[in-house]
């Protein structure tokens, strides 16, 4: 099971988190053809590779994250609060590489 | 005791039996008497008993092989537990031993029978077989699954106490041999946390049966471990998995009380030190018991203090099989013949009826025997290596995969045998490298070199001249791998599959090499280049009952669920919440919310709490109809649906004051909508002021229905002025309710009668309910359940979502066209909805009602409606008999073709038979104009 280093939270367990999905922008409204929103709706480009999606923190600060994680590794290199802009570095927020006590602490 | 003479020898040293403490159990229907610290097995090998299986697939008498965990011929059942691997299980006193796979009996069994036919049971044989006609398909399951292994779980037992366990430690050491004791004392002298995890009852691994000199090194370095608090020990304990970010999964197995524990550890740096797994040789006869490997012959005779046989060959090919000779000459066995793999000896064949009785050589000697020894070479159990990334490779010096070395993170190191080979000193001085780079590291510190360990060359020795089995869980012989390369299947995962080798409850760990040496010599290929399976979690079973672990199902209750446990309320389970479904008769309760007053618990009924300037636009936004006019006192109903235009929840939401809203959700819906609200506030409008507070079980909520609510409100409530006029329909008012204050009470309309939903703090739901009660006893009020309101809702035609509605259903298809505006500048699923309006209605499923033309029936939910040639065209979504006007009443989603009123539908019952059906002009069967609920 992967962390996720929430950035209210620090680094917890994913199991403590919803995955959302891709981050897909909302196309307005008003000008949207049927096939814009489609591809808003429906398609995800489900790469081998980054990809920039959300997380809620369910179970934790309940807020919406957007994580910058690699599909393969499972590597992410930048989570900020969702509808913010300016990424974060990980590093920054999940502190030492080792287990530690993020998991059981959360005071971050 | 009973059967042959005590095979026990005198006292060993570093034997764990407990000669003053016997133990007695029965095997096999027969008594018999073990010693405390026996397995199950040296227990029976003791008093003579050998043979404690049938096969597979043949139903070969099978005895001991390894002596460990894995030995595939030792699975018993133990009382009520199946699959008890039976050389590794403690004995204890009293236990009710049995065979498994023995239908009738071990001694004699029908499907011996198979071995004859053997040459039909190839591999391939289920899949080529029972394949046609397919409606024999349950006939073959029936005959196939009474041979098929598996012991006998008792349908009566309840779930048994296990138990999950969380850790976060610096280091997790699997394996505690000489180089993972050595790992885990170095890796807590550099500071860290250390978790110590080892299969077996005992520290040492191969240490424990390996001589005086073994025994001595092994108890320094037991007290070294636990001279160290930081080092947390873990026996009959095994790392079953190695996730991302050093997810470990451990079970422990009859701890504390539980059967077994999973311990999911979140460690810094993993050691893998699982040491080496001695490798079966194929030849025929391989299986016999009496065929043994040579750490068997060492376990049985330095651990358990028993002999495992007379008259002893003994094929060796490295140290550790010329210590079995070693430990058998000793303790009185005559070994009547060593054959060196080293210098190019072996075998032939073993035979024998039902157990070894020769060994015939490659001179064609045949050696009459009773125990025949291999020690021909060993498998790396790369399994945790494996998960972190390492893909092994072949040495073809030490004939064995070992890890590559590439592959692995900085967090997953290796040690002992899973590398190299070495004196008991190089192990100790390589688990100490490596404890002390896992400590640094999981610290943060780079940490220093772990030497290299090297493999000392040893004979490539796969198969004798004879085809034997190289998977004796699922009887597969070297001959099926053949056939199966035969037949295209030639690399190593597909022969896996194919033949099943591999597959069973040993999953590999005696039989991968085997399976790949034989398919390199059908095929022709070098080993290296056919390559290894790949072992995937878990390293050893688990029981279902470990993963479930304690059942932590919560359960949540109103603050009068005591109330309706005393009084009859039937338990409905609806998602966590526990509500009365009815309390005898939902038809009587229904009717007297027609007739008189009734009050319901439905506290369940999601609450938020919405503050703040911008709520308006928020509601604008979530729901499809407009919010923006909504007064203070004022409640109105919304549709929420979700950005594909489908109904997601609907509900009412008040507004209280200026700044402040009650929204209420479907009681399955409340934590949905919640985090829906919440999703818009924070990634799209997180400028919009809007506080969200789930209120759930803040308040106790009661619904008053029926047409004398007015009255019996206005015996309670005080402060709030109760006339149509003061307070209508879709209103809302807060005040005091039977001496409590901060009520929050509106009049909607659910059952369709004159209706108060109150919202009261929660620690007074009680008090309220019991107080509506007392007031109303002259009016004849009764609570009534859920039922009793989903019959009286659909009298009035009202649509539950989720029931009426499925994930597809539109709002114009729910009946709900007329609520969404499409002239607001913005809402959830507007785009779609638009679309939707405009090309979608004329083919779009619709809500309609249905009277079934008896009067009598009642279609059950989900009955189709079909066309005259059978098509599909809906489906009944609700179906009551409805006790106000004495005839069934539906809701479906129906065809627009069939939609028109009027239009008389054929519904099919699931149990066969057709009904009829009239679509009616509106959904409510009772007042549709509203008159009563606006009274």
């Amino acid at each position: 099971m992967i962390r996720i280093p929430c950035p209210h939270c620090s680094a917890r367990n994913s199991a403590e988190f919803r995955h959302v999905g891709e981050a897909a922008a909302r196309p307005d409204p008003s000008t949207v053809t049927p096939e814009q929103w489609r591809v808003y709706l429906y398609e995800r480009s489900n790469p081998a590779g980054w990809i920039t999606e959300t997380w809620f923190h369910t179970m934790g600060c309940r807020r919406f994250i957007t994580v910058e994680r690699h599909t393969v590794t499972n590597e992410i290199r930048s989570v900020r609060p969702a509808g913010s802009s300016g990424p974060e570095p990980a590093e920054a927020l999940s502190g030492r590489a080792d287990a530690g006590s993020p998991d059981a602490g959360g005071q971050a | 005791m009973t059967g042959a003479a005590s095979r026990r020898l005198p006292a060993q040293a570093g034997e764990l039996v407990d000669r003053s403490r016997p133990l007695a159990f029965r095997w096999d229907g027969r008594s018999y008497v073990g010693l405390e610290g026996d397995t199950i097995v040296s227990a029976l090998l003791a008093c003579g008993v050998d043979v404690f299986s049938r096969s597979f697939k043949y139903s070969r008498s099978r005895g001991v092989l390894s002596a460990s965990f894995v030995d595939p011929g030792c699975t018993v059942q133990v009382d009520d537990e199946p699959n008890v691997r039976g050389a590794h299980r403690r004995l204890a006193a009293g236990m009710d031993v049995r065979p498994q796979n023995v239908w009738p009996s071990l001694r004699f069994d029908v499907k011996t029978a198979n071995g004859l036919v053997g040459r039909f049971l190839t591999a391939g044989f289920y899949y080529k077989t029972f394949i046609k006609p397919q409606r024999l398909w349950p006939a073959y399951q029936q005959v196939l699954s009474r041979f098929a292994s598996g012991g006998v779980t008792s349908r009566q037992n309840a779930h048994g106490y296990y138990d999950k366990r969380y850790v976060h430690v610096d280091v997790v050491v699997a394996g505690a041999g000489p180089a993972g004791l050595a790992a885990a004392v170095a890796a807590a002298d550099t500071g860290a946390g250390v978790l110590l995890v080892e299969e077996e009852y005992e520290l040492g691994g191969h240490l424990r049966f390996s001589g005086e000199e073994s025994l001595s090194t092994l108890s320094e370095l037991r007290a070294q471990v636990a001279a160290r608090p930081s080092i947390e020990v873990m026996t009959d304990a095994v790392v079953t998995g190695r996730y991302d970010d050093n997810w470990v999964a451990v079970l422990q197995r009859n701890v504390g009380g539980a059967i077994e524990r999973l311990v999911k550890v979140r460690a810094g740096v993993l050691v893998a030190a699982p040491g080496l797994i001695e490798r079966p040789y194929v030849f025929a006869g391989n299986d016999l018991p009496g065929v043994m490997l040579s750490t068997a012959v060492r376990r049985l005779v330095n651990l358990y203090a028993v002999k495992p046989g007379e008259r002893a060959v003994v094929l060796t090919a490295n140290a550790d099989g010329d210590a079995a000779v070693a430990d058998l000459t000793r303790v009185g066995v005559n070994v009547v013949r060593v054959l060196d793999g080293r210098a190019g000896e072996t075998i032939r064949r073993a035979t024998g009826r039902g157990r070894l009785q020769a060994v015939e050589l490659e001179d064609g000697t045949v050696l009459p025997t009773d125990l025949l020894v291999t020690a021909t070479g060993w498998t790396a159990p790369t399994s945790l290596i494996n998960m972190a990334g390492d893909r092994p490779v072949w040495n073809p010096t030490a004939a064995r995969f070992v890890p590559s070395g590439d592959g692995l993170p900085p967090t997953v190191l290796a040690t002992g045998g899973l590398v190299g080979d070495g004196s008991t000193d190089e192990l100790i001085a390589h688990g100490r490298a490596a404890g002390t780079l896992a400590g640094d590291r999981a610290q943060g510190r780079a940490g220093g070199g772990v030497p290299d360990l090297a493999c000392e060359p040893h004979p490539g020795m796969f198969r004798a001249s004879t085809h034997g089995f190289v998977d004796f869980s699922e009887d597969v012989s070297s001959k099926d791998v053949v056939a199966a390369a035969k037949e295209g299947y030639d690399s190593s995962e597909l022969v896996k599959r194919f033949t099943t080798a591999t597959m069973g409850p040993s999953q590999g760990k005696l039989e991968t090499i085997n399976t790949i040496a034989v398919l390199s010599e059908a095929t022709g290929r070098a080993i290296e280049d056919l390559g290894t399976t790949v072992w995937r979690p878990p390293y050893a079973p688990i029981s279902l009952g470990a993963l479930a672990g304690r059942i932590f199902e919560p359960t949540r209750v109103s603050p009068m669920q005591g109330w309706h446990e005393g009084h009859g309320g039937v338990p409905l389970l609806a998602g966590q919440w526990i509500r009365p479904d009815h309390y005898g008769d939902a038809a009587q309760e229904a009717r007297n919310v027609r007739e008189n007053v009734g009050i319901i618990d439905v506290t369940p009924l999601g609450k938020l709490e919405l503050s703040g300037p911008d709520v308006p636009r928020l509601l604008n936004l979530v729901y499809v109809n407009k919010w923006s006019k909504l007064a203070v006192g004022s409640v109105r109903y919304g549709v929420m649906c979700a950005e594909d235009g489908v109904v997601m929840d609907d509900g009412v939401t008040g507004r209280l004051d200026e700044d402040r809203y009650l929204m209420s959700t479907t009681s399955s819906g409340a934590a949905t909508v919640w985090e829906w609200l919440e999703n818009w506030l924070q990634t799209a409008h997180s400028d919009w002021r809007v506080h969200v507070t789930p209120v759930t079980t803040a308040y106790a909520s009661i619904n008053v229905a029926g047409p004398k609510s007015r009255e019996l409100m206005q015996r309670v409530v005080e402060g709030v002025e109760l006339s149509t006029e003061a307070f209508g329909y879709m209103q809302v008012r807060q005040g005091r309710i039977a001496g409590v204050d901060d009520c929050v009470m509106w009049r909607i309309g659910f059952t369709g009668e004159l209706s108060y939903e109150m919202h009261v703090p929660a620690s007074y739901g009680l008090h309220v309910w019991e107080a509506l009660l007392q007031a109303g006893e002259d009016l004849g009020i009764r609570a009534f359940g859920v039922e009793a309101q989903r019959i009286l809702r659909l009298e009035k035609g009202h649509l539950i979502v989720a029931q009426d509605t499925d994930g597809l259903t539109r709002a114009h298809s729910a009946g709900l066209g007329g609520m969404v505006k499409l002239d607001k500048d913005d809402f959830a699923g507007k785009p779609e909805l638009a679309w939707h309006e405009r090309y979608g209605l004329a083919t779009a499923p619709r809500l309609v009602a249905l009277q079934p033309v008896d009067a009598t029936a009642v279609p059950p939910e989900a009955s189709q409606i079909i066309s005259s040639n059978g098509d599909i065209l809906g489906r009944v979504t609700s179906s009551r008999m409805s006790p106000t006007l004495g005839h069934g009443v539906c809701l479906a989603q129906v065809d627009p073709a069939v939609a028109a009123a009027g239009t008389v539908v054929t519904i099919r019952l699931p149990g066969g038979g057709d009904i009829r059906a009239t679509v009616q002009e509106d959904l409510a069967f009772v007042d549709p104009e509203g008159v009563r609920l606006r009274a």
